[in-house]
């Protein structure tokens, strides 16, 4: 019994003496929030993230899809968790429009972030017997008259809407004459276009990967400011047009704010650690998307670089309030 | 043929073949537990395919929710809990056979039913992949709108009740789809501010309410006593009788499946209920659905797992994911470094081919796994009705939480489970309603598409050919829906008799 008492009081002394340092966070498992729904792009790779978490941290780090309202479900549960730094999640674009659009009372502020683990441009798809050899070809005919041109891509107000708004903006139009046909997302854009229904479709290249390989679509110009790597035939849109472009769509990992400091390092080390891995690159790359890395401080310049570009092609489609 | 050759080399080795029967058991026992689903299995398999070779990573996947889908319908047969919106097709029927005392025929003909269409499926997916997937992309928002709609008005002709109960429910559950942000425009709708609202009525607790919480509460209503338990006889028992009685509804129900299936995007849900309506159009006892007719269950579960094969289709082929699950295999596929494509058919057949396998294996490991999961059921029965339905009621709360892991799932599950209990017992079906808050979102979505397509012109929803032909086929469905109501039949006699 004596010996039994020892040992427990033992252990409660290991114990408490490690919660009290630092570098033992986490101590139990932690919950990874995922906006979206198993099978999206934000569920691969957060859950890719959450396995290279848990083999780095040493805790389990469960994901939890939070479904709904346009990802304001998830990022709202994120932001009102305990900020412990064992409810976490995966914050997406959405989290630079929803102010600005005026559909919740979320932005950046609301977060502890942890780090950028990916951003891609969208770019600009036309059906394969389309008329528009090129983006000039394009673009002229957006300048003759926009409304006559259907694009589509996502819903209205998502992230390849405001895409092609920055586009037609950039052109020398008001983005709000462009005629958007609102669609849940990239796949049914892409069946849009291929279908004949609409003329161009403004989506990411893996989502396109299939029919591009196909032969039922073609690119004209990836929305960035840089080419793909894997399309390196397809022009940036600063080069062909001369249009500069900030939009992208981003995902990283952050959690409530107010999370304490060393948590959040520890967070971001473990994720500088991960975007550094071989594995992780391979993994990303093999789903075709794009690597990009912000930490801490930089995360937060870089998400308020996009919520000032985001607020202005919103205000221009006249979406938001 | 040296592709294939390949593709059994790939197939047929210890490593493949072990991950296809656990990842079967897995599918096996998650699709059998009311309120987990296949995406949910198919998703938490992902992380561990990192660690396998590409064809035992897809074939995990497959096998696992081939299984799950069809698991599903052995407690909507013993408990009246459909796995999935297709399953809510027969499970009325499936569920009275097991109350007439034949729950193993339920299982079986299930079990058979899906087997036979899953092989079906893989030799559309062998042959036809390139031009069903080709098919397939012709359909846009138009030929959508006008598909679904299709679908609510065959839900409408099933129901119990008379067609105006059955447009009563439809409405209801199309009401029901409409709570939430709106799927294009993201205005919040119905919610008064709550934020769970906020992300609409998901349809699995609403459907774990409606039938499985409204069963309790109608066995309930007797008060406690000792009800004699039916037992589960051998599930393969009379099953190739009855199949054989009824192989032409299997294979039409399979060449239904097969085609609507590939349709990305609708296919698996409206299938079965395309086909469910179909059987019951033609059949010779139309009066007998969904009091545990075997007919109608025999054409629809065919449909349901052959429009699984066949949703692969527009995936492989063109990368387009029909629905959560198929997306999740997509993305597994290009992890793997096979990228759908048609490339996947011509630079590396024998990738193709061994997927193909694949399904092979896992539609005929259904007739054993289904027969265990049978047996296994069985003691299911040898509890007293009391307290299986307390137990079930404890499934319908744990499986309403676990869809988005908060209580507001329980919540949508009671309250729906409640309102279905009080419409039943005035005889108002609850299938229509099911199907109204599946496809819901998808009429609205393909209208609205549509409309900003044409810029308002209604005349846009008859310029395409197939667009056209499903417009017609639909609008001359509901004459023939309303002509056929007694009310208006009353009314052209009495116009008879006054002219007369």
């Amino acid at each position: 019994m004596k010996r039994l008492t020892t040992a427990a009081l033992a252990a409660i002394a290991f114990l408490t003496a490690g919660g009290a340092a630092v570098a033992d966070y986490p101590e139990r498992p932690v919950t990874v929030i995922v906006p979206w729904s198993a099978g999206g792009g934000t569920d691969a790779t957060g859950r890719i993230i959450a396995t290279m978490l848990e083999e780095r941290l040493g805790q389990p780090f469960n994901v939890v899809n939070r479904t709904g309202g346009g990802g304001i479900v998830g990022h709202t549960a994120i932001k009102d968790a305990e900020p412990d730094g064992y409810t976490i999640g995966i914050i997406t674009t959405e989290l630079s429009m929803y102010d600005a659009v005026g559909s919740a009372d979320l932005t950046h502020e609301d977060y502890s972030l942890v780090a950028l683990y990916n951003a891609d441009p969208s770019a600009v798809f036309v059906k394969a017997d389309s008329d528009f050899q090129t983006i000039e070809d394009l673009a002229d005919a957006v300048r003759t008259d926009p409304q006559a041109i259907q694009a589509s891509g996502a819903n209205f107000g998502g992230v390849n809407h405001l895409s092609w708004v920055s586009m037609v903006q950039g052109l020398g139009l008001d983005g709000g004459q462009s005629n958007w046909v609102p669609t849940e997302g990239g796949a049914p854009a892409l069946q849009l276009l291929a279908s004949g229904a609409i003329d161009v479709a403004v989506v990411q290249f893996p989502e396109a990967q299939a029919l591009l390989e196909a032969g039922e679509i073609r690119a004209l110009a990836t929305l960035g400011n840089e080419p793909n790597p894997r399309h390196p035939d397809v022009p940036p849109i600063n080069e062909a047009l001369g249009v500069d472009f900030a939009i992208a769509g981003w995902r990283g990992l952050g959690g409530p704010e107010g999370m304490p400091e060393d948590v959040v390092a520890a967070l971001t080390d473990a994720m500088e650690d991960i975007l550094a891995s071989d594995s992780f690159r391979s993994q990303m790359g093999q789903l075709n998307y794009g690597v990009v890395w912000a930490g801490g401080a930089d995360f937060a310049d870089y998400l308020e670089n996009r919520a000032e570009a985001f607020g202005a092609a919103i205000s221009s489609a006249g979406i938001g309030q | 043929m040296d592709a294939l050759k390949l593709a059994a080399g790939l197939v047929f080795n210890v490593e493949t073949l072990t991950v296809i029967v656990v990842a079967s058991a897995f599918g096996l026992f998650v699709g059998a537990m009311p309120g987990l689903t296949a995406t949910m299995a198919a998703a938490l398999l992902v992380p561990i395919t990192f660690y396998m070779d590409p064809i035992p990573a897809v074939a995990a996947i497959i096998a696992c929710t081939a299984m799950a889908i069809t698991a599903g319908d052995i407690p909507g047969a013993l408990l009246r809990i459909p796995g999935t919106p297709a399953s809510a097709a027969y499970v009325d029927d499936a569920h009275g056979l097991t109350r007439h005392g034949k729950a193993g025929l339920a299982i079986g003909i299930g079990i058979c039913g899906a087997a036979i269409g899953g092989l079906f499926g893989f030799a559309v997916l062998m042959f036809a992949a390139p031009m069903l997937a080709r098919f397939a992309l012709n359909f846009s928002s138009f030929e959508y709108f006008w598909l679904s709609l299709l679908g609510l008005s065959c839900a409408v002709i099933v129901s119990r009740g008379g067609i105006a109960k059955g447009i009563l429910s439809l409405l209801l559950g199309l009401f029901i789809a409409q709570i939430g942000l709106d799927p294009l425009m993201g205005q919040p709708r119905f919610t008064f501010g709550f934020s769970e609202l906020v992300g609409g009525i998901s349809f699995i607790p609403a459907m774990i309410g409606m039938f499985a919480l409204a069963e309790i509460l109608r066995n309930g209503r007797g008060g406690v006593r000792a009800e004699r338990q039916v037992p589960v006889a051998n599930p393969f028992a009379g099953v190739g009788q009855t199949l054989n009685r009824y192989r032409m509804n299997l294979l039409r129900g399979a060449a239904t499946g097969s085609v609507i299936g590939a349709l990305p995007g609708v296919g698996g849900d409206l299938a079965a209920w395309i086909s469910y309506s179909v059987a019951k159009r033609t059949s010779k006892t139309p009066e007998k659905f969904g009091t545990g007719h075997p007919e109608g269950l025999v054409e629809a579960s065919a449909t349901n797992n052959a429009a699984l094969s066949s949703s692969w289709i527009p995936a492989m082929v063109f990368g387009i994911p029909g629905d959560a699950v198929t997306a999740i295999a997509i993305g597994v596929l290009f992890m793997k470094g096979m990228e759908p494509g048609p490339q996947l058919l011509t630079a590396n057949p024998h990738n193709f081919y061994a997927v193909l396998l694949v399904f092979v294996i896992a539609n005929l490991l259904l007739l054993p796994f289904g027969y265990l999961a049978a047996k296994a059921a069985r003691h299911i029965f040898k509890v007293p009705k009391s307290y299986l339905d307390a137990a079930i009621l404890l499934f319908c709360i744990v499986g309403s939480y676990s869809i988005n892991n908060t209580m507001f799932g329980v919540l949508v599950m009671l309250v729906l489970g409640v309102l279905a209990y009080i419409l039943q017992s005035r005889d108002f079906a609850i299938a229509p309603i099911i199907l109204g808050i599946v496809l819901g979102p998808l009429v609205e979505q393909s209208f609205t598409t549509s409309m900003t397509i044409a810029r308002g012109e209604i005349v846009g929803f008859f310029e395409r050919p197939i667009a056209a032909t499903l417009g017609v086929v639909t609008i001359l469905t509901w004459i023939v829906m309303i002509a056929r109501t007694t009310d208006v039949k009353r009314l052209l006699r009495k116009r008879k008799a006054n002219s007369g």
